[in-house]
């Protein structure tokens, strides 16, 4: 499996930045890379946001990794992978929404539909023969068309634009249940609306950046995003920026360091979601502090 | 593999199954792992630890193919990183109550974990096939040595363990209030869970082992409210489905792993179905945790 800096004579970093980006940026491919790739970000951190506000996690990570079952079910099948992703994530998000209507329970129905999904993909990797796991579950930036790029953000726009469309109901369906009933929300086609697009984005996301980034591009940005600000808009705004940030390094130490993004972009976010934390708790604690000498 | 072809006789077919050393090995190991992760998938569902034990099983991938990194064998990685982290699951428990992006932030650390791993051993190999999908018909005897103190180990805790967890895991805060060590019962749980998930992903496979420990409690919890028949209703299953799924591959060109992990689904989806359908669902309720419990 080629990772990006195997696979090219690239000229060795230096430290002027307007050379290396230069660089970055002869290729072809690393350009079409980047855009497919800001998409995704884009894309995963809108809809990452209602993913943590909701305590859809585990959802997030069954769908990403039931793009396992569609990629290569899509190879089994002669199709392009974006027809067997959609099908496998929409398919998992409905039964997911029919067998647990309520949050109580729902991290074993998610468990289970995640473990038969897994085990079809298993059935159709060795059914079609590719023999080949590694590129469907860490992706494969090499390989992105210009027609993939051009699907890619036409989806990414779709989602956001239903989701910017939906996101009163949306947020306040995450928010608060009851209350939103009571003003008339239909919470139950909201949760589902929010399944199908959650289904939708990783289904999206998986040829670009692979399983694994996908999961890690929804639910890291959104949660270190949360952490910072109460305000929802605020938070999806950053949730953005930090999505696109961290795949931007991603990609560009991985020009250079025989490794796949994935690598550098999990390290990355889960330092940044730690220092925001830790900053969280110590002001917290800072002002906290002055009324603990009243109460002793 | 010498193929054979299965029969309505059902005495010639189990002398067929065991006539080979790899089908007597896999039957043993598959049986007692899933014997192990049958007892621990009551807890899982009742405690709602689906997720945390999801996370423990790409955590357990991530230590394996680190312990074959720097020369370890991937079995002592598997349990001591798994073990790790289920101690640290086990201090931050009371703060993770209904806060699944925590347990989120921690696999994407461990995806990246594994992925980087995984590129050091330079790239993909059978190794890296059987460690995520399973290896259950190249088991050596002393594998099935390890994965049976392993789970004689794992099954004397959990017994000891049994009324105290079973008390803490309905009503935490009555179980508190008695004085029940409810925090040591979690971690000790925990480490039961790790070695659990260790045996599974000796047998299916890093990627598949959920399959072994949440589906069979799950099914078990539709069908009984009385702890113990629970208890063994969910072994049964477990036992059942690695058995069926292995002579099925056996006779049939397709991995284990897969017939294990959709004939838990299915007989999961089955249950549910039939239960919905009876009258049984209704009496469900009696073994759930308590409301207050959940917090």
């Amino acid at each position: 499996m080629p990772f990006i800096a195997a696979t090219l004579t690239n000229a060795p970093f230096s430290w002027n930045p307007v050379d290396d980006l230069n660089q970055l940026f002869t290729y072809q491919f690393m350009r079409s890379a980047y855009l497919a790739a800001t998409a995704t970000a884009i894309v995963a951190g809108v809809v990452g946001y209602f993913v943590v506000l909701r305590g859809l996690s585990f959802a997030g990570h069954s769908l990403s990794l039931m793009g396992f079952a569609g990629a290569t079910g899509a190879r089994v099948a002669g199709v392009d992978p974006l027809v067997g992703l959609l099908v496998v994530d929409g398919a998992g998000a409905l039964l997911i929404g029919a067998l647990a209507r309520r949050p109580r329970g729902r991290d074993v129905v998610v468990g289970i539909v995640l473990t038969g999904t897994l085990g079809l993909g298993l059935l159709f990797l060795r059914l079609s023969r590719a023999g080949e796991a590694l590129p469907v579950l860490v992706g494969d930036v090499l390989g992105i068309s210009a027609t993939e790029v051009t699907i890619v953000e036409a989806a990414a726009a779709v989602i956001v634009v239903l989701v910017a469309v939906a996101f009163r109901p949306l947020l306040l369906s995450s928010l608060d249940e009851e209350v939103a009933e009571a003003r008339g929300v239909p919470t139950r086609a909201m949760s589902l609306l929010l399944l199908l697009l959650l289904a939708a984005t990783t289904a999206v996301a998986t040829p670009i950046v692979g399983v694994l980034l996908t999961f890690s591009l929804l639910v890291a940005p959104a949660a270190t995003a949360s952490l910072i600000s109460g305000r929802p808009p605020v938070a999806v705004g950053l949730s953005i920026a930090l999505g696109v940030l961290y795949i931007w390094i991603g990609l560009g130490v991985s020009y250079w360091v025989d490794m796949p993004p994935s690598v550098f972009v999990t390290a990355m976010a889960f330092a940044v979601y730690v220092g925001a934390r830790t900053a969280e708790t110590f002001a917290a604690w800072r002002a906290a502090a002055p009324s603990r000498p009243a109460a002793a | 593999m010498v193929r054979s072809h299965v029969t309505w006789n059902l005495v010639d077919d189990w002398h067929q199954l065991v006539q080979y050393d790899f089908m007597r090995h896999a039957l043993l190991a598959g049986g007692i792992a899933a014997v192990l992760c049958g007892a621990v998938g009551c807890f899982v569902v009742l405690r709602g630890l689906s997720f945390a034990t999801d996370t423990l099983t790409h955590v357990g991938f991530a230590g394996a193919s680190g312990a074959v990194v720097i020369g370890l064998s991937p079995v002592a990685g598997l349990l001591g990183l798994t073990a790790l982290m289920a101690v640290a699951l086990g201090a931050l428990e009371q703060r993770l109550r209904g806060r699944d992006v925590v347990i989120g932030m921690i696999l994407v650390l461990t995806l990246g974990l594994g992925l980087f791993f995984l590129r050091l051993y330079r790239g993909y190999s059978n190794e890296t096939y059987a460690l995520l999908f399973g290896s259950i018909l190249a088991l050596s005897p002393r594998d099935v040595v390890v994965v049976a103190v392993g789970a004689a180990i794992a099954l004397a805790a959990l017994a000891a363990i049994f009324r105290p967890l079973l008390f803490a895991s309905l009503d935490e805060q009555l179980a508190e209030a008695r004085g029940v060590p409810v925090r040591a019962v979690a971690t000790a749980f925990l480490l039961v869970l790790a070695v659990a998930v260790t045996a599974a992903t000796q047998v299916i496979g890093a990627l598949l082992a959920v399959a072994l420990l949440i589906a069979p409690g799950a099914t078990a919890q539709r069908l009984t409210t009385r702890p113990a028949a629970w208890l063994l209703l969910s072994v049964a299953v477990a036992l059942g489905v690695t058995w069926t799924g292995l002579a099925l591959a056996l006779w049939q060109p397709y991995p284990a792993s897969f017939f294990i992990t959709s004939l838990s689904t299915l007989t999961y989806l089955a249950v549910r179905l039939v239960t919905a359908g009876a009258g049984l669902s209704r009496l469900r309720p009696a073994m759930r945790p308590a409301p207050a419990a959940e917090g």
